[in-house]
């Protein structure tokens, strides 16, 4: 298999139950994921229409991904118009090649990144750290997972699952061990090293949070601008975008930048807001920006989505309000979801990107109580998709499994039968009382949570005796 | 995947005002039937309190949900057919609406039901789920549209001082959206209500779900739990008994002093 590989191997039920362990972690996602969850409330609320801009976002990317295929093509016709080198990437190991011969061809060695989960979900790093190349994050929630050599825990703030004190330990594995627990010097700290690799570096990549199909632009949302170094400094530039990221308008652009940074960080816009459109034009007295720009279009699993039941997914902007209004993700954090995405957009993508006997479980990392669909700001049913994905995986149940709901919809499916179960389970408490623990699986519930007592009488045997 | 004829049910119903003596069909959901039938109890009894008729469909069984959540469209239909042709019947025979003292049962029978029987082929029962729907009636939100015909009943006789937050079930908040109805039903039944930081988050019940990541959905509700009790909570009161047995099930287990109730009992009892 090629790409990012998943952390599975162990069930989701023992990596939750991992994370639920771990006051650390708890406290740091509670304060993030509030934090950002309230910041988004507040910003939401400066709009004259929230709910109104919702459903023109949703309609918006609908019609988009109407004509994706034919929005591609015009896009990367005038990518190529402005002399743009355009590569497609049927997968994650043709995109890691296409980039890898890039930076043979450019002659690069040193590049610097900034924050791309498509890349993630390719496992760049390792590519072209297997061709020679010294890869840098400069996202500095990248740089941190990168030198503790974790994978991100959310799609946008990477390093949410480590506070400053242990943040503080990772940096000064680089530093030498002189930095204290404090932001401010962990972050000049940062920039100071990391300055360093802009200016060395000669091949720069970055993500695309938007393509924009009119113009053959690429748009980059960004706070610490290190996204306007990577794609500027270095001679050579590579932006790898997912192919479902496109708008065809700069109206619809224009929508998608009011939502994405507001449903994001609670931001009305970003510190950076960078439209690349070609490369430095020479020719035209330019002397800013890369000598040569490259843009990959990843598909990877998404075309296979396309008119499919689950292709309001490929609306999903990757803003991460879902993660931050998830109960789950709340408690489980995003290591949890095994591979690169998390909360409730991991939990619906990875089942359908990943091809992985594991990753239909996935599904299952919910209770189905639809806060991740009231967050989401262009409206993706998230809970009726992971609803699907279940319906998807049961044919492959268990016999047990089937067998158990065969019984099941046969006894309640009578009304004679429902009543029978009632009695039995009512008896079976009875009889069993405390002992129910000792029932196989009954510790599942038992272990932590104290057992409902089955009435003695059901509620319709009550009113059938007329007590009611 | 969800048809758009459905859509309807996704924004807030308003039921029409009925007037006087409501002829009410009870299905009082599964969990009510086995492990809380107390709820049932008082739910008819605030309802015959409020001068309606209760009948309790006889054939009714389970609103087929566990097996919906689970993904097994074929035994949901199965279930939920017997429940659907008991309650239709019970309409055809004078009843004018039915009342569920569940949320989540009452969002399965209004919003799920007719893309369950869509999904495995049952046009028929789709089209007559739909038709149930439009009078199937959450219990708040009946008690709080009706018209009752004693003069008096409904007002607070004895309200209880019990520090007491309300506890949103999911379904009901964001599939239903009835969040104002039981929250001022609490509120005019508990004088003093406090809001839980955690309002409108998950109890972590979810059906299967409790039993199959225990650890996480345990975790979810001691969130819950501990928003209640920080917030000075000594009662927590809900609409769905489920959640209320996976909340009263783990305050149990920690030894925490909290008291859950669903909303009819609490009415039940404060309107005496």
């Amino acid at each position: 298999m090629s790409g990012r590989q998943p952390i599975f191997g162990t069930t989701l039920r023992s990596r939750t139950a991992v994370a639920v362990a771990d006051p650390r972690l708890k406290a740091s996602l509670a304060n993030a994921t509030d934090t950002f969850a309230a910041r988004k409330g507040v910003a939401f609320a400066q709009l004259a229409d929230p709910e109104g801009a919702r459903t023109m976002a949703r309609s918006a990317k609908a019609a988009v991904l109407a004509r994706l295929p034919e929005l591609l093509e015009s896009f990367a016709d005038r990518l190529l118009a402005r002399g743009v080198h355009v590569w497609w990437a049927a997968d994650a190991a043709e995109a890691n090649a296409h980039i890898a011969a890039i930076a043979a061809s450019t002659g690069s060695t040193r590049v610097v990144k900034s924050k791309s989960m498509a890349t993630e979900e390719t496992g760049l790093n390792d590519a072209l750290e297997a061709v020679g190349c010294t890869v840098t994050e400069t996202d500095l929630g990248e740089w941190i997972i990168q030198l503790a050599r974790e994978t991100p825990s959310h799609i946008i703030v990477p390093a949410i699952h480590r506070d400053r004190h242990q943040i503080a330990d990772v940096l000064n594995k680089v530093a030498g061990g002189d930095l204290a627990a404090v932001p401010e010097e962990l972050a000049a700290f940062a920039r100071a090293r990391l300055r360093q690799r802009f200016l060395e570096a000669d091949l720069g990549i970055s993500g695309a949070n938007f393509g924009v199909a009119e113009t053959g632009s690429i748009v980059l949302v960004t706070n610490e601008g290190n996204g306007r170094l990577v794609t500027s400094v270095p001679r050579v530039h590579v932006a790898v975008l997912g192919m479902e990221r496109l708008v065809e308008t700069w109206d619809q652009l224009d929508l998608m930048l009011a939502l994405l940074p507001r449903a994001a960080t609670g931001q009305p816009i970003t510190t950076y807001v960078s439209t690349i459109t070609g490369p430095r034009r020479v020719a035209a007295g330019e002397t800013e920006g890369p000598e040569e720009l490259h843009v990959v279009i990843l598909d990877n699993g998404r075309s296979a989505i396309l008119g499919t039941e689950f292709h309001e997914m490929l609306a999903c902007i990757r803003c991460g309000a879902c993660l931050n209004a998830c109960p789950v993700y709340r408690q489980a954090g995003g290591h949890a979801y095994g591979w690169v995405y998390s909360g409730p957009m991991g939990a619906v993508l990875t089942p359908l990107l990943l091809d992985s006997p594991e990753a239909p479980e996935l599904a299952n990392a919910s209770s189905l109580c639809g806060a991740c669909w009231d967050a989401c700001p262009v409206g993706i049913p998230l809970q009726d998709l992971l609803l699907g994905l279940r319906r998807r995986a049961a044919p492959s149940a268990s016999r047990r499994t089937k067998a158990a709901w065969s019984t099941w919809a046969t006894t309640w499916s009578r009304p004679r039968g429902y009543r029978m179960s009632l009695r039995t389970g009512a008896l079976a408490g009875r009889m069993l009382g405390g002992a129910v623990a000792h029932v196989p699986g009954a510790a599942r519930w038992t272990g932590t949570r104290t057992a409902p007592v089955p009435a003695r009488r059901s509620f319709r045997d009550r009113w059938d005796a007329g007590e009611v | 995947m969800r048809s758009p004829l459905i859509a309807q049910n996704r924004t807030e119903r308003t039921a029409g005002r009925t007037l006087g003596l409501v002829r009410v069909a009870l299905f009082p959901s599964c969990v009510v039937d086995s492990v809380a039938p107390d709820v049932g109890v008082a739910a008819v009894r605030v309802l015959r309190r409020r001068g309606h008729a209760v009948d309790l469909p006889a054939d009714a069984t389970c609103c087929g949900q566990p097996a919906w959540n689970a993904g097994e469209v074929e035994a949901a239909a199965k279930v939920a057919r017997t429940t659907l042709a008991a309650l239709t019947a019970a309409l055809a025979d004078g009843a004018d609406v039915v009342v569920v003292p569940a949320g989540s049962c009452t969002t399965m029978m209004r919003v799920f039901w007719p893309e369950l029987f869509h999904l495995v082929g049952d046009e028929d029962a789709a089209t007559a789920a739909r038709a149930l729907g439009e009078q199937v009636r959450e219990f708040s939100e009946f008690v709080t549209s009706d018209s009752p015909v004693r003069p008096g009943v409904g007002t607070v006789l004895s309200p209880d001082p019990t520090p007491t937050t309300y506890h949103h079930s999911c379904h009901m908040l964001r599939e239903l959206r009835i969040a104002d109805a039981p929250a001022a039903l609490t509120a005019s039944a508990c004088p003093n209500v406090v809001t839980s930081t955690a309002e409108g988050r998950c109890c972590g019940f979810g059906g299967l779900f409790s039993v199959k990541l225990p650890e996480l959905s345990t975790a979810m509700a001691d969130d819950v739990l501990d928003a209640a009790v920080e917030g000075g909570a000594a009662q927590v009161v809900g609409s769905d008994s489920s959640c209320l047995m996976q909340l009263a099930g783990r305050a149990a287990h920690r030894g925490l002093r909290l008291r859950f109730r669903h909303l009819a009992e609490l009415l039940e009892e404060t309107d005496r």
